[in-house]
């Protein structure tokens, strides 16, 4: 094992005079974007052609494009020759052994949080395989899905084993050249998720991407892509946690959705990417583009972020609503402090008739970071009876931190209905003092008051992930009041 | 119980209380009357332990411990309470969630245990029945809404359930109409116990007819100027506070 870590930091320590050098450790690409880069990991996957063009196509597209500068936040320029695109999965030599050799601050925090004690292992990256029972747990809700039709998997598994059903969808909403960071991942995605729901069945349990991680680690730039057919309905859990590191870490993932008539998709997600240190040193850039199709009738896609984490977020989790009468909706809690800056919101395009989104943003800033809500509303003409309903909340702690909020409206249909409503308020010293009069501790009263600020989104969480958001959000926000 | 001596407190550098001395034993009801801008609600503030006050001189002592250098919440799990004269929205809060934080916070430094969820809310229908509150509003968010009434109504319930020492009523007679008065004085007198003291601080001596007190104290630029019985409440409302201010004032003059 010493004589493999000897070997790669030999390796590592050289100058790299050609760019790229394929005689190296196989789980490591030195730093470098190039097609061959795109060709090794796609080889690296046994890939079939038509994914391996499609990545071409991809990233051929991506050198052409500029990466935005609209968001409202701030960052030294990102030299994308710098970064290692096959570097991500860590081999299981170079983890820690054990929680001892993993940093105390980082599970104090895992220890708020309440997260059990072998999954704090597994989200510090410790190699737990052999400790971790999740072969049977994996077993067993493998075997429950497959009963029921539904497919799970990597999607790289998903290439291999259905590779039709991964052509069809993979890319149709959000398309190669959408976006750069959507472009960037379309080329040089390492893993991701699948999901399939058949027609009129009902997903029998939440899935969680903590069941697949566990075996796999998927990297920074991973694809999900979640297909649910006529009368499906599903809903999917994502957790994001990461290891402190010092450098920043470029996490640029790309999530597709499609509802076909009748389907409902229910998306949540809670965030809680390393934000940096206290002086905004280190930190992941968070660049995401999550959108889905509600393409059938009556279908339904939701929402639901908890975003506490990474140093900067650059994410619009959006619904394309095409099937009359389809719903799109999206609940948001985005938490800033310390150094992070969020621009974050959603775009919900109404094109079918009678459909209808609800927008709940709620944003807390504190320390000296910068939260913004961007979010479009757009009515085509066909859109008939379409109705939008917007609420955007901005929750200051201290006078150091920015709130902004760009709402975006493009109506292009009369019979359409749209509200929006937003409000900013600063935490009060005087809600916090009520709170300590009846007996309650400065950091819980802050934790109290945040946490009904939020309520109308983590109602719309499942269970377990409230309770964890609520947790999530007291620890993000320690020691910003008082 | 409570020994305030020569206190002097403001803020923002400005002095409001000028040297209080004020005794409060246990079981006994005192009154702080006084015209505005007196520091009626300074004082409250000061023995709360809200931020933004500055006690530049003198002491605070309560059961035997200074008050002084107990943060706010250390002082309401010793049993002080106090009752708003503003009280906050706290919006997303459930009055529910609220008090059962706050009665086990209290229960907790008592070293009793915690109350579940289902003797919580049994205690709290019993105690909120006799303040003309509907329990629905335990899940309301915390004073969000309220009106003026229900706001100093709910304040009562909180401080029943807490079961405080000494409980600090600042102008809870302001807004209230005469029956949400009679109600909200019922609740402090049924509270009335030889273990339990209150400090009322009003405008008005209405409310003394309701709440009976043991003292009356005339609060006047920031210093006690004149403390006697009930009488001394009735007077003031014959005379006005501008006739304790004159008395005061030349008393100074003649160097009493």
């Amino acid at each position: 094992m010493s004589s493999a870590v000897d070997h790669l930091e030999g390796l590592t320590s050289q100058d790299y005079k050609y760019g790229f050098v394929t005689e190296i450790d196989q789980e490591t690409l030195p730093p470098g974007l190039t097609e061959d880069t795109v060709r090794f990991i796609s080889a690296k996957k046994a890939e079939p052609d038509w994914l391996l063009e499609w990545r071409l196509k991809a990233f051929r597209h991506w050198r052409g494009m500029d990466e935005p500068t609209w968001p409202n936040v701030k960052y030294p320029p990102i030299d994308y020759q710098a970064i290692s695109y096959y570097a991500a999965p860590k081999s299981a030599d170079d983890r820690p052994k054990s929680l001892d050799e993993v940093d105390p601050e980082l599970l104090a925090t895992y220890e708020k949080l309440g997260i059990p004690l072998e999954e704090r292992a597994a989200l510090a990256g410790v190699a737990v395989d052999a400790v971790f029972d999740s072969v049977s747990v994996a077993t067993t809700f493998r075997e429950k899905l497959a009963e029921a039709g539904v497919i799970f998997m990597s999607i790289s598994e998903a290439v291999r084993e259905h590779p039709g059903l991964v052509r069809q969808y993979l890319g149709s909403v959000v398309p190669p050249s959408d976006n750069f960071f959507a472009a960037l991942n379309s080329a040089v995605f390492s893993d991701g998720s699948f999901v399939f729901i058949p027609k009129g069945v009902t997903c029998p349990m939440e899935l969680s991407t903590y069941f697949r991680i566990n075996a796999m680690n998927t990297g920074q730039f991973e694809r999900t892509l979640i297909v649910a057919e006529e009368a499906s309905h599903v809903s999917y859990l994502e957790g994001c946690t990461a290891p402190m590191r010092d450098e920043n870490q470029l996490h640029a993932a790309v999530v597709e959705l499609v509802a076909l008539d009748d389907a409902r998709i229910k998306y949540s997600t809670v965030q809680n990417w390393y934000p940096g240190d206290k002086d905004g040193n280190g930190g992941i850039y968070n660049f995401v583009t999550k959108r889905g199709a509600c393409r059938g009738r009556n279908s339904k896609i939701s929402w639901t972020q908890v975003e506490t984490g990474s140093a900067i977020t650059w994410k619009y989790p959006s619904c394309i609503l095409l099937g009359d009468n389809s719903v799109g909706e999206f609940y948001s809690v985005a938490v800033t402090n310390n150094h992070q800056q969020a621009d974050t919101g959603t775009k919900m395009i109404h094109v079918g008739r009678n459909t209808t989104s609800t927008i709940v943003s709620k944003g807390i800033s504190a320390g000296v970071s910068n939260n913004s809500y961007r979010g479009l509303v757009k009515i085509l003409p066909k859109a008939e009876g379409a109705r939008n309903f917007s609420q955007c909340d901005s929750m200051l702690m201290g006078d150091r931190c920015g709130a902004h909020t760009f709402p975006y409206l493009e109506v292009r249909n009369k019979s359409a209905q749209v509200e929006h409503e937003a409000t900013t308020s600063k935490i009060g010293e005087d809600q916090i003092f009520y709170l300590n009069q009846r007996g309650i501790e400065t950091e819980d009263a802050v934790s109290m008051i945040v946490n009904g600020f939020c309520k109308e989104v983590f109602r719309e969480l499942p269970m377990e992930f409230a309770v964890e958001a609520q947790k999530l959000l007291g620890v993000s926000l320690e020691g910003s009041v008082g | 119980m409570l020994h305030v001596r020569n206190l002097h407190a403001g803020v923002d550098g400005q002095e409001i209380l000028r040297g209080v001395n004020l005794d409060v034993e246990l079981g006994s009801v005192h009154a702080i009357m006084g015209p505005n801008g007196s520091g009626k609600s300074t004082l409250a503030s000061v023995l709360a332990g809200r931020d933004g006050y500055e006690v530049t001189a003198g002491s605070v002592t309560y059961a035997t411990q200074d008050l002084l250098e107990m943060d706010p919440e250390i002082r309401a799990r010793n049993g002080i309470f106090l009752a708003f004269q503003y009280p906050v929205e706290i919006p997303g809060v459930t009055m529910m969630y609220f008090m059962r934080e706050a009665v086990n916070a209290v229960y907790r430094h008592r070293g009793q245990e915690e109350l579940s969820a289902g003797d919580f809310l049994r205690l709290a229908r019993a105690k909120i029945g006799p303040l003309g509150i509907s329990p629905d509003m335990l899940k309301r968010a915390v004073n969000a809404g309220f009106s003026g009434g229900e706001k100093k109504r709910s304040e009562i319930f909180q401080m029943s359930m807490l079961e405080p020492t000494l409980s600090i009523l600042d102008e809870t007679d302001s807004g209230l109409d005469i029956d949400a008065l009679k109600v909200v004085s019922r609740g402090v007198n049924s509270l009335r116990s030889p273990a339990r003291s209150f400090l009322v601080i009003t405008h008005y001596q209405r409310l003394l007819n309701y709440i009976v007190p043991d003292h009356v104290h005339v609060l006047s630029q920031g210093r006690i100027v004149r403390s006697g019985d009930r009488s001394l409440a009735l007077e003031l409302e014959k005379h006005g506070y501008g006739w304790i201010e004159e008395r005061a004032a030349e008393r100074v003059a003649l160097g009493a």
